[in-house]
């Protein structure tokens, strides 16, 4: 009996995700009172592997195999169903990143049982491990038990500290060579490709106003406009903003957009979605314009305004000039 | 080509949200119901790819009685019939329960592509499409931004993460979920609403499919987040917490 976390990595390189997943990974393993064992899947992993016995797992599993080169749910599936029949864990633990949103259900599925998606904290229920997620895109929170063994857990960007590299300790390596066909890989993918080059780079913002779909319509934006240019400040917004075409998809502040960390980031209107806040989450300073009390910005505010952003916004960019003038 | 896209009933976005009082789901009585976001996207992208290369688009919906009204929004917008898969749970379904049920109602039916959305805006799972494709054996892609059917294939373009994205070719039939925002939404026409009036809407009780009902977790307890940081809260008019801020910003964060 184990705790078995896979680990991500895409041409070589790892998705510092998978290091929260270790984190999280050794947490359950205290509660089980069971080791911790750790995955890489891929073609020609073996150094990935090696590396990754150096951060607390007592063994390694390499998951090679050529079909395995490219990410393919189909072969994932196939690779960690086997392994997973092998090693027989308690638990099987991955980061929420896209791939894994991708491939785990589909995997736990063959174990006829649910992935517990997106889990930010873990609590020791009496030897049993209770996973907290959160519902309505942060606004409550719920506590989840596995139904069944093994219990599948993916867990969200930044919800765990990264698990660091233990000084001169290093588990195990261990091949393992799963059976796949060809066959069975029925998705093609393509080279991954980014899309035009962005001509504004947030990230060298010092000042960052953010507009969520709290502005109602784009003929608002002049609201928010005006507290940018009193600031001397970029013009951000949330996803829903840039796919409505209100502004331009390059000033998106997000999981699929830009990561900033300005001195200052205004969210006007902005719910808090963790899609969001993983990209604005190193801002020195958070401030959050709100109707709702409840809304989860907040939480990652220093400080915080419950009221109606159209009323509040323009009192603030009096004040501002008056304090520059 | 025969769509089928998966819907789901979920509290409208401004709902003020209250614990019910067992803490096992959520107080009702005032709440109003909208159709999920993701999902109203993978509908509109399946009418607009029937518009393009005929066939029929049938609504598929898991949900209590009230869920018929999302169900007729869907046909309003011109899907041509539904599938109610009627249930008892008003919320706290999960994913896998969910998707054996929604993979009885539809094995018959022999689509070439179902749509659902990436995740649902109140249990936010985001599984429900890729648990469908595996039970009922078709290939599935997720978070799609495009589809575009090619002969008994289709070509999906994937986001991925940090501004990546991902063309995908997958063997029909198949299960994408899509992402929000790809499209313009339609409304329904007054026309439209009128002759959804005599659309054919199929409910089936979900005791009725039979089958495994075990749901692969269990959600104990919901309650609100506990605050962990330290936010100070601003009170006041406009223009004293706007006086106030700045004041914060200028002598305590030190940033103006
Ligand atoms: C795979 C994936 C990737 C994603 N990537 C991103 C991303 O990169 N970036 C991103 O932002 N999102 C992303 N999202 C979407 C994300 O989940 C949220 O849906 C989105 O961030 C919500 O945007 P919002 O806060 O503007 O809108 P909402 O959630 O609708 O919030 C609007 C807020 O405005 C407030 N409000 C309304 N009126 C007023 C008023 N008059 N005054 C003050 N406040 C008011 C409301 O109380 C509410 O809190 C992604 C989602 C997925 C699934």
């Amino acid at each position: 009996m184990s705790v078995l976390v896979v680990l991500e990595q895409r041409g070589g390189k790892w998705n510092r995700m998978s290091f929260e997943a270790l984190t999280a990974g050794q947490k359950i393993a205290q509660i089980f009172g069971v080791p911790l064992q750790a995955a890489v899947i891929g073609s020609g992993i073996e150094s990935l592997a090696k590396e990754a016995a150096g951060y607390g797992a007592s063994k390694v599993f390499a998951v090679d195999h050529e079909l395995l080169a490219k990410y393919t749910p189909d072969g994932y599936t196939a690779a960690l169903e086997q392994l997973i029949k092998a090693a027989n864990p308690k638990a099987v633990i991955f980061p929420h990143t896209y791939q894994v949103r991708d491939f785990a259900p589909k995997l736990a599925t063959r174990f006829s049982n649910a992935l517990i998606s997106d889990v930010v904290e873990i609590k020791d229920d009496a030897g049993k491990a209770a996973f907290v997620r959160q519902l309505f895109q942060g606004k409550l929170s719920c506590d989840v038990q596995a139904a069944g063994e093994p219990a599948f857990v993916s867990v969200q960007a930044g919800a765990f500290r990264g698990a660091e590299a233990a000084a001169n300790e290093s588990g195990p390596v261990e091949a393992f060579a799963p059976q796949i066909e060809a066959s069975q890989i029925r998705s093609k993918p393509e080279e991954p490709f980014r899309e035009a080059q962005r001509s504004v780079d947030l990230g060298a913002a010092e000042f960052i106003v953010s507009v969520g779909r709290g502005i109602k319509e784009k003929d608002n934006l002049p609201v928010v406009e005006a507290l940018a240019s009193a600031l001397g400040a970029e013009l951000a917004a949330s996803r829903p903003i840039c796919d409505n075409g209100w502004l331009p998809m390059e000033r998106q502040v997000g999981s699929s957009g830009q990561t900033v960390a300005p001195k200052v980031y205004f969210a006007v209107g902005i719910s808090g979605a963790i899609q969001h806040l993983v990209g604005m989450k190193g801002s020195k300073t958070v401030v959050a314009i709100n109707k709702d009390e409840n809304a989860p910005i907040f939480e990652t505010a220093d400080y915080g305004v419950v009221g109606d952003l159209f009323e509040v916004v323009p009192a603030l960019v009096d004040e501002i000039k008056k304090a520059k003038a | 080509m025969k769509f089928i896209v998966s819907v789901k009933q979920v509290p409208a976005r401004d709902s003020s949200l209250r614990v019910s009082s067992d803490g096992k789901w959520l107080d009702e009585s005032d709440i109003t119901y909208e159709m999920n976001e993701p999902d109203a996207y993978a509908l509109e992208e399946a009418l607009q790819l029937k518009e393009k290369l005929g066939g029929e688009v049938v609504v598929l919906c898991a949900g209590p009685a009230r869920a018929a009204q999302t169900i007729r929004e869907a046909l309003a917008k011109g899907a041509d019939r539904a599938i109610h898969v009627q249930i008892e749970e008003t919320g706290t379904l999960d994913a896998l329960a969910t998707a054996r049920l929604l993979a009885k109602a539809v094995q018959a039916e022999a689509a070439d592509l179902i749509l659902t959305g990436l995740q649902s805006d109140d249990l936010g799972y985001g599984q429900t499409g890729v648990i469908l494709a595996e039970l009922l054996g078709y290939a599935h892609a997720t978070i799609v931004m495009e589809v575009e059917p090619q002969g008994n294939t289709v070509r999906v373009k994937r986001e991925l993460e940090d501004g990546w994205f991902q063309n995908v070719l997958l063997p029909l039939p198949a299960v994408v979920t899509v992402q929000s925002g790809i499209k313009k939404l339609r409304y329904a026409t007054l026309m439209g609403i009128k002759k959804a009036k005599t659309k054919e809407v199929k409910t089936v009780a979900a005791a009725q499919l039979g089958g495994d009902k075990t749901p692969g977790s269990v959600m104990a307890n919901i309650y609100m987040p506990q605050r962990s940081k330290q936010t100070q809260m601003l009170s006041g008019d406009a223009k004293q917490v706007a006086q106030q801020l700045v004041e914060k910003l200028k002598f305590e964060a030190r940033v103006l």
